[in-house]
Parts: structure tokens; sequence; C-alpha cells
């Protein structure tokens, strides 16, 4: 019996070299794409993926996890990392590739980086997120700029006002709003949405380098200085302007909120701009994208995938054709008009995109060449779920209760020295 | 030569088929029984082992002592968890029982129409705590719900914002949780109630005693197990709680209601923090245990003195 099943495997093992021996000279490039885009525009993006993969020759096994933003997703791939069988590309982004890295678990596309020549496409923040020890692990898909205001401009002119410049122009236009009986800020109380205002008035008031000081160095003095003191009252002042229900609402239900004139703005993601096109609205004329007050800095969120490692000949070329294909100009331009977002690479050409989108590409360019290009803390690019749930957890208390920014800065240093 | 052989081959056989039909209790249950043991208490050892190490992303196996017991404690979220497993836990343990005796003693008066009323005050425990959750979101939600309701019959200044208040949002779990939970604990009580002796009643009425003497004195003493399988019952579903707190208030505002399960949700999953989730799994064990044991043991204990 046992010999039998020995001699089994060893024929099958030599009729698939055998077979594999006579593919390989035509490997027909296989990956499994493990994801979360499972509704909506981002289906519809990775359906734009599939397509362009099989039609140059490729074999799309997809992988959809959905639910719960990727929580899901994670155990998935957490428990077919374990058993040893990886999907070829996951979506994850962030930091998290970094720590899949540094667990061993992703494969090296420097050389076909080399080839494509994408150190000379890739903004360098981004080049950052995708590599670790300098070795290409994991491909761009997109660029997200977190730090905009939507605004109702029908909104806007009934109380004279123009989209603000500073913070200080902000309060001053929230409270002519307040004043004129228009919710000035369209929010959801979920901790990621609070997290969301939260970086931007650190941007804002602080600049990029104490950005990345607090939420990248995790500097004790800076998360303790004055500056942060004064970013959470502001953060007090911004309670003051967001509606009475705003407990646990959707982002986009605040969307809808400035949509309809209830409410004057919004600050979210470029995401939400989905949501205006969708509902057949016309950037400039029935909504205003500006950028958060900070003098010219800019919040960036990435999706990418990265790419495990994976031992057959087939996976690996169906690797090296997936990250091809997902940094060449042709996909970046359909992919990110489905998404809403920008291209990962710089110099696609702008014509189709809107007016939001092309100002956040030329905001984009100029903010890398000036260095205030910073990753976003809530979005999990510049900090790691623990260090960004901690913050999350000061920051959703203090703007739920009447904490003082003393009180606030000394739990925020807490907190993240604990979540190490 | 053949019945040589058919009789060596009965006794051959008969300890066999003996030996099956003594132990084939044990065979049936076996199956499952090493299924428990390994996928409940199996995993019970292992998530116990994964909280003494430092495991992050994925387990690692290199043990550290009480590090993340320690840590676990230092963090002001789960302080505030089992703060409020502690007030909703006796809350809606107690507001239930009360509430589902009182409702049992009331049907017990031979009520008109009473599987009708029993099946009213039945029905929520048939529904999902994410539907009870969902529906009292919006019933408390002050913009949508009873405030909004009041306010539109003309009392301006009415105010109920207990579910945006983060010092009250966490009665909001108890009146849900109470909501689905106590006609399941009245149809225990009633039921008892149904088993009271009623000669003994007939008897009190005749030496004079109130009606509500009879209840406090001869009643509901009698009742004492089922007051006690509400209590447990009661209790795990209270330190379990995690769908309802997702549906209802989403831990919100800021994190105020979160529970224990919910924080262990949230570090494990979510925060790569698999050693931290771990501990605090096993620190809501510690609590299920810290109730169930003394229970086991004075059951035990009576039976063996009974």
């Amino acid at each position: 019996m046992k010999s039998f099943t020995q001699k089994l495997a060893l024929t099958t093992a030599l009729v698939s070299s055998i077979a594999l021996g006579a593919v390989s000279a035509q490997a027909e490039p296989t990956a499994e794409v493990l994801h979360y885009w499972t509704s909506g525009s981002e289906a519809k993006a990775v359906k734009a993926l599939k397509e362009d993969f099989e039609a140059n020759g490729g074999k799309w096994v997809d992988a959809p996890v959905a639910g719960g933003g990727g929580d899901a997703q994670a155990a998935v791939l957490r428990s077919r990392v374990l058993s040893g069988n990886p999907p070829a590309a996951v979506q994850i982004k962030g930091l998290s590739i970094q720590e899949w890295a540094e667990a061993g678990a992703l494969g090296d596309l420097t050389k076909l980086g080399e080839e494509e020549g994408w150190d000379d496409v890739l903004p360098p923040l981004l080049q950052k997120i995708v590599k670790h020890d300098g070795k290409y692990v994991a491909v761009p898909v997109n660029i997200h700029r977190v730090d905009w205001i939507w605004a109702n401009p029908k909104s806007l002119a009934k109380v004279d006002g123009e989209p603000p410049r500073t913070w200080d122009e902000f309060n001053a236009l929230a409270d002519k709003l307040q004043a004129a009986g228009i919710t000035p800020l369209a929010h959801g109380g979920q901790p990621w949405q609070d997290g969301t205002v939260f970086e931007t008035v650190v941007l804002g008031m602080g600049g990029a380098e104490f950005f990345n000081k607090a939420f990248i160095e995790k500097d004790m003095a800076t998360i303790k200085s004055d500056t942060m003191k004064k970013v959470f009252d502001q953060m007090r002042k911004m309670r003051g302007y967001v509606d009475d229900d705003f407990s646990g609402r959707d982002w986009n239900l605040a969307t809808s909120m400035v949509m309809r004139g209830e409410a004057a703005m919004q600050i979210m993601g470029d995401w939400a701009k989905g949501e205006f096109l969708a509902a057949g609205k016309v950037p400039g004329k029935d909504f205003l994208c500006v950028p958060t007050p900070s003098n010219g800095g800019y919040i960036l969120n990435s999706d990418s995938f990265a790419m495990f490692n994976v031992s057959s000949e087939d996976d690996k070329a169906g690797q090296a054709l997936l990250a091809r294909l997902i940094l060449g100009e042709k996909f970046q331009e359909t992919f990110n008009l489905y998404k809403g977002s920008i291209p990962a690479r710089m110099g696609v050409p702008t014509e189709k995109f809107d007016e939001c989108a092309v100002k956040s590409m030329n905001d984009l360019q100029s903010a890398s060449e000036s260095g205030a290009l910073v990753g976003s803390m809530a979005h999990e690019i510049a900090a790691s779920g623990a260090i960004r749930g901690a913050i999350l957890d000061v920051v959703t208390e203090h703007f739920n209760s009447d904490m003082t920014s003393d009180v606030a800065v000394e739990r925020l240093a807490e907190a993240i020295e604990l979540a190490e | 030569m053949m019945s040589l052989m058919t009789q060596k081959s009965i006794p051959a056989k008969k300890p066999l088929s003996d030996w099956f039909r003594r132990n084939v209790a044990k065979l049936v249950v076996a199956p499952t029984f090493g299924l428990i043991i390994f996928f409940v208490y199996g995993f019970i050892a292992w998530t116990g082992y994964v909280s003494f190490t430092k495991s992050k992303m994925l387990p690692t196996y290199s043990f550290e002592g009480f590090y993340q017991y320690i840590r676990l404690w230092k963090m002001t979220p789960w302080n505030v968890a089992m703060e409020n497993l502690l007030v909703f836990g006796s809350l809606f343990i107690l507001i239930a029982i009360v509430l589902g005796c009182l409702l049992a003693i009331a049907l017990d008066q031979k009520v008109r129409a009473e599987g009708v009323l029993r099946t009213v005050y039945l029905y929520p425990m048939a529904i999902s705590f994410i539907i009870t959750g969902t529906a009292w979101k919006w019933i408390l939600n002050p913009g949508l719900g009873i405030q909004n309701l009041v306010q539109s019959w003309g009392w301006e200044s009415f105010s109920f914002d207990w579910l945006i208040n983060s010092e009250m949002a966490i009665y909001t779990l108890v009146i849900a949780a109470v909501w689905q939970s106590s006609g399941f604990v009245m149809a225990l009580f009633l039921a008892a109630l149904r088993g009271v002796d009623s000669e003994i009643i007939k008897a009190a009425y005749l030496d004079g005693a109130s009606l509500s003497r009879i209840y406090l004195v001869i009643i509901l003493p009698t009742l004492r197990p089922v007051f006690l399988s509400c209590f447990f019952i009661l209790t795990h579903m209270a330190v379990k709680s995690f769908d309802l707190v997702v549906a209802l208030t989403g831990g919100g505002p800021g994190y105020s209601t979160i529970m224990p399960a919910n924080f262990m949700y949230e570090m494990t999953f979510r925060r790569n923090q698999i050693g931290l989730g771990a501990a605090s799994a096993m620190m809501m064990l510690a609590t299920v245990m810290a109730i169930v044991i003394p229970y086991l043991y004075s059951e035990l204990r009576e039976k063996k003195n009974g």
C-alpha cells in the first residue's frame, strides 16, 4: 500500500514536471488575487484589472473576501500564509506591507522594477511604502488624497464665504455658517473619521515635519508639545461645528448632507467624490474640492498589491505580469477613473480626469518636491494598525467628551507607548 | 470439521460483541467528545499559551510571562470595557429578572388571551441581537426616534439623547438587552409557577394570607432554581455581548460603550495584537469561571449530600 502511494506520487511528479517543462516554454501566468474590493466602483475597477490581465494571456483566480474593510481578508491571509499556501497577490497597504515583509512572506520584484523604471515614475514617498530593505515587494495601484474639504458652494454663498486657507479662516467661516443656521461640518462620529479630521489638523497646524515626528518617530516631546495641544483645541472647536446626531454616522451619509445643503463642508478623502459624481453633481459647480488648510501639504493614502512568496513558475510569471500591468499607464488611467483616485505613477495624461483629480495630481507633484507630502496616519500608511488604533482611541475619546487638551496629549503619549 | 469450526468461532466472537454492547454509548459519544476536547479545550489552552507571548501579526511561541496582562490592565479602553461589563451586566441581569418575574406573575393571574400575550413577550427572543441593536439605534437616535417624535407633539424642550451621550450610552445597551431577554425570563418563571402545588396556595388562602404575601413567602422561595438558571443564562449573555454593541452604538461615542469581547476582536483582528487579544480573552474566561465554578461546586455538593 505504501509503495503504491509512493509510486503514484512519483509518477504524478514526473508527469507534472514533464507537463510543466512543456508549458514553461510558454508559461501560463497565473495569479490568485486576494482582495476586498467587492462593491460598486471598486468592483468595477478590479474587473478592469482582471480583463486586462486575461487579455495579456494570464489566468486570473479571483479570491474576493467581502466585509469589514479588510478585517475578514486579513484573517484569511493569515491562515493561508501559516499553512504555507499564500495567494500570489494580496491587497494590503501601508505598514502592513512592511510587517509581512519582515515576516519573510513577500517576494522580490526589484528586477522587474528596474526593467520598468519604477524608480523614475513613482513618487519617493510611495517607493518607501512599497519597498522593504530597498527591494520592491508590492506595487501601488492608486493614490487617494485624504486632506480634502468637500464644500457646497450654495451654502458658502449664503454667508458670502470663501473656501478657507487657514484654520482661523475655517473657524471664522464656520461661525458665520452656524449663525446662518447651517451646520458647518458634516461629520460621522466613527473613530476613523475622527482620525481623518485630526490628521488634517495636525498637518495644518504643525506641518509635515511635525506630522512625521509625531506619527512615525513617535517622538514624545513632539506628542506632548504645545502645537499638539493647539491641535486638540482646534478639535474641540470642530466638535462644536458638527450637528447633534453625528454619532456613529457613516461617511457617505455625511457626504449627502453636504449635497443636500444641510451642511456646508465635509473633511474626507477623495472617495467622497464618487458619491457626488454618482448623484450627477458637477465638480466646481455643485460641489467644491479644496485642500484643508495646510500650506501646500498633502496627505496620501494608497492601495497596493503585495506579492507573496510563490514557488511555481506559472505563479511567478503571473506576479510579474500583474505587477507590470498594474503600474502600466493604461491600467493606471482606467482603474483610477473608476475608483475616483489618481494614478500612483506620475506623468499619466490628465485629459480624462476631472477638476479635483487634476488638482490632486498637481498638488502631489509640488508637495512631493517641497517635502510637504506625508502618509496618512488614519489610513494606516504612516502608522501601524496598533499605533493608529491607540491614537484613534484618544482622539475619539477627546472628541466625544470634555477632556482638556492638556490631558489629551498626556493620554496620547501614554497610549502610543503602550501600543508598541 | 464444520461443527468444530463453528464451535470455535462462537466463543471468539462473543467477547467482541459483548464488549461492543457494553461500550456502544461511549463509542457513539467518542467522536464528539474528541472534537470538543480539541476544538474547545485545546484552543482554550492554545489561547492561554499565546497570551503569555509577544505575538503580534503572527503567533510566536517564546514565553514572556505576564507582559501582555500588565499591558492590558494599563490600557484605558480595557478598563472602560471591564467597567462597562460590570454596569451593563449587573443592571441587565437585575432588571431582566425582576421584569421577567413580574410579567410571569401577572400572566399567572388567569388573564384572558394569555397565549397571545405570552407570545408577544417571548417574541423578541426570536430576533438576533443585530436586528435588536439596529432597531433600537433608530428608536433612540435623537433626530429620528423618540426625541424627535415627542418634540413634534409640541414638547419642544424634551430631550432623550442617551445614545450620543458618552456618559449615558451604556444604558441604551441595557434597554435593548432587557427588551430582548425579559420575555424569555418570563417564560422560564411562568413554567415554574405552573409547577407550584396549587394545594399549598389554597391552604394559604384559607389561612387568610394575602396574595402578595403568598407570592413573597411561599411561591417565590420555591422558584430558587429558576432564579439561578436565569442568572447564569443572562450572565453568559452579558459577558459574550458583542453583536448588540456593534449594531447599537458601534462602541461609541468614542469607545465609551465597548465590551471586553469588542476589545478582544479589535486587538486580535484589526490591530495585529494577537498576544494582547489572547490575554483579554483569558480575562473574559476568568470572569465567567469566577461565576460558574462556585455554582458548579455548590450544585455538585448538594447532589452528594442529597
